[in-house]
């Protein structure tokens, strides 16, 4: 039986439902923004008891289709105060789909102090007290948990952030290592944390498997889809061989990297932090330039990055996580952004959102540019501990700049501004100011397009053309999010003709479905629009659809750009 | 007829056996293309051609102190 475990953390019990027929054929962010949408009250507050956070794989997750292991989050949003889902790689996606656990919901706030973990396996989903793990970092409660459970346990879990329900908290999910894939943005962690709950626990001993309708049919267009991801320069060579660093000295030299909080579109120090040199880092500290975030990823951009006596320092290290601390902060240590990025994963912060945050921190005066060291004692004793100073931080880019009077605060509707200067390429912008999800580069990528070269070519400095690339690629997104499938399948897609149809052609194997392109568009179209619905009965309008006044006032070099969208041509982008 | 020279920018694995950043003295005149196959590249393995930070098309002329930046097909998010 396919079936939507839920969790009530007020009365403290447990049901396990048949999944309703309205929300067959829905994986991933479909079904949480369905869910959330129809069970939350939008103007709930996002840490009180209304408030459902919803765990779901994505359609095709579990099945032998290459890149398909994703797993989405949704809720509302305390960070954004509008609709929210992540979605993440790790081992959770293919347990629970293997499990037949369409979606698990956690619903209610407890009503005393106390702090649970939930266990879920074959028989549905156990409630348990949980106190020995508490405080903890993820990578204590994972090794914890291993040795408790075996290392093929899944974990779910949150750090001291999310204990503490700090806006800029993540949720972790173990990857095939042991280590660590985010569920980043929006602050679910927070509202985990609100639920009071640190971990689950996923055990798939006895799960029931997939069940793949035309197994033939599957195998054939999965050769295919696979062959298309290995075959395209991006997904099969570029991605695999510098990671998604690659794009500092891509961005640098666009002028489109966003420098000392958004002031300037270059970086002098972009060759000491850029993807070759991190390959060349890599390689000669014996760590992995290769690494997969899940079983079945054929791409493999992620990697493990060692310090300079070959020890373990972190891995997933990302260009906006890069980015963020480099750049935007003008720090030019890797080994330092490296060192904060596992404290930030150990913590379960959001790298980009704690990375905008230190560069409006520093444009306050807080603490220096530049200064590496000062942001890891800053993440370790004031955030890791919860002092005020730390609780400011983290509670992400806005937070920081209402605090201490600071008018260049990039985000839009409350999320930080990922790595990508919307003034100088304008599609990006237009995905960040109407994204119901906030200012998110993922939603609607349309780098691809303005700098990559990929899908065509629009170009970055000029206005024609972006609101349509952005609401054709967001709509794409949304449908990608919800197969299981990871972004980077879009580069291939975009270019490779067999690659979509292939895609279609799994989950009609997968279901015994007869989907067209056309149905998986209208997917995409009616996610964004239930999101949006949502985000408008919660109190937002289309003046949260906005960038921040400077990016209109202050020119970013070296091309001198500003942003020049009128209202009515942003607003454009939901004529759909 | 005085020659022109530009700086060429190469990037990801166009840098192995090659350079990151070399100054090239060129004739008035000439184009992108006429660079990318002066330094041993196929047009095909091209991804992203940029002079002064903005996409070129191959056949644009360089200019006495621009700066052309070679991509592979490369990308990330």
């Amino acid at each position: 039986m396919n079936k939507i475990l839920r969790v009530n953390m007020h009365d403290l019990t447990t049901s396990i439902e048949a999944l309703p027929p309205e929300w067959a054929g829905l994986g991933g962010r479909a079904l949480t923004s369905a869910i959330v949408a129809k069970e939350v009250p939008p103007t709930c507050h996002a840490l009180g008891p209304d408030n459902k956070l919803v765990f779901a794989p994505g359609l095709l997750s579990g099945t032998a289709a290459s890149n398909s292991g994703r797993l989405s989050a949704g809720a509302k949003s305390p960070l954004t105060g509008g609709i929210k889902e992540c979605n993440v790689g790790g081992t959770a996606a293919q347990m629970l789909a293997r499990l037949r656990i369409n979606a698990l919901i956690v619903e209610g706030t407890p009503k005393g102090d106390g702090w649970y973990s939930l266990r879920v396996s074959k028989d549905g989903v156990a409630i348990q007290e949980e106190a020995g793990l508490l405080g903890l970092g993820n990578f204590a409660v994972i090794d914890a948990l291993q040795s408790l459970l075996g290392k093929k346990t899944g974990v779910i879990a949150i750090g001291p952030a999310g204990e503490m329900k700090l806006t800029s908290a993540n949720i972790s999910v173990k990857d095939p290592s042991g280590k660590i894939r985010s569920l980043g943005r929006g602050g679910l962690g927070a509202v985990m944390g609100s639920k009071r709950i640190k971990f689950l626990s996923i055990d798939d001993e006895g799960a029931p498997g997939i069940q793949i309708a035309d197994p033939e049919k599957f195998k054939s267009a999965s050769r295919i889809f696979t062959k298309a991801l290995m075959d395209h320069p991006v997904s099969g060579q570029g991605l695999p061989t510098y990671g998604t660093n690659v794009l500092v000295n891509i961005l640098h030299e666009a002028g489109g990297l966003p420098t000392r909080n958004f002031t300037y579109g270059q970086f002098d120090g972009h060759e000491q932090i850029c993807g070759e040199t991190m390959h060349d880092t890599i390689v000669a500290r014996g760590g992995k330039p290769r690494h997969g975030c899940h079983a079945g990823c054929v791409i493999q951009c992620s990697q493990v990055y060692n310090d300079k006596d070959g020890q373990y320092l972190t891995s997933g290290f990302e260009y906006e996580t890069i980015w963020g601390l480099g750049a935007n902060c003008c720090i030019s240590t890797l080994d330092d952004i490296a060192l904060a990025d596992n404290i930030m994963d150990d913590l379960g912060l959001d790298s980009i959102e704690t990375a905008v945050a230190f560069g409006v921190a520093m444009e306050a005066g807080i603490l220096p540019w530049g200064d590496g060291k000062e942001v890891v004692r800053i993440l370790r004793e004031e955030i890791g501990r919860g002092t005020a100073l730390g609780r400011v931080i983290g509670s992400g880019a806005g937070a920081v700049g209402r605090t201490y009077g600071v008018t260049r605060v990039p985000t839009v509707k409350n999320q930080a501004i990922p790595a990508y200067d919307p003034r100088s390429v304008k599609g990006i912008g237009i995905t960040y100011c109407t994204s119901p999800m906030g200012a998110d580069h993922t939603a609607g990528y349309t780098i691809a397009t303005n700098i990559l070269n990929v899908g065509g070519q629009v170009d970055p400095l000029k206005k024609d053309g972006q609101v349509e690339l952005s609401r054709n690629l967001q709509i794409a997104t949304a449908a990608i999010d919800s197969t299981g499938m990871c972004i980077f399948i879009a580069f291939p897609a975009l270019d490779i003709p067999e690659c979509l149809p292939a895609l279609i052609d799994m989950l009609n194997a997968r279901f015994g479905a007869q989907l067209t392109g056309d149905d998986v568009v209208g997917l995409g179209k009616r996610i964004l629009k239930t999101e949006r619905a949502f985000n408008l009965a919660a109190g937002m309008t289309a003046a949260d659809d906005r960038l921040p006044e400077f990016f209109r006032t202050d020119p970013v070099a070296p091309h001198q750009a500003v942003w020049d969208f009128t209202n009515e041509e942003i607003d454009a982008f939901w004529n759909f | 007829m005085a020659t022109i020279t530009i700086t060429i920018k190469l990037f990801a694995h166009f840098r192995n056996g090659r350079f990151k950043e070399a100054a090239q003295r060129l004739d008035p005149g000439a184009d992108c293309r006429q660079v990318i196959l002066g330094l041993g590249f196929r047009l095909s393995e091209m991804g992203i051609v940029m002079v002064n930070g903005q996409h070129a098309p191959l056949d644009q002329p360089l200019n006495e102190g621009d700066t052309l930046a070679l991509f592979p097909l490369v990308g990330g998010g």
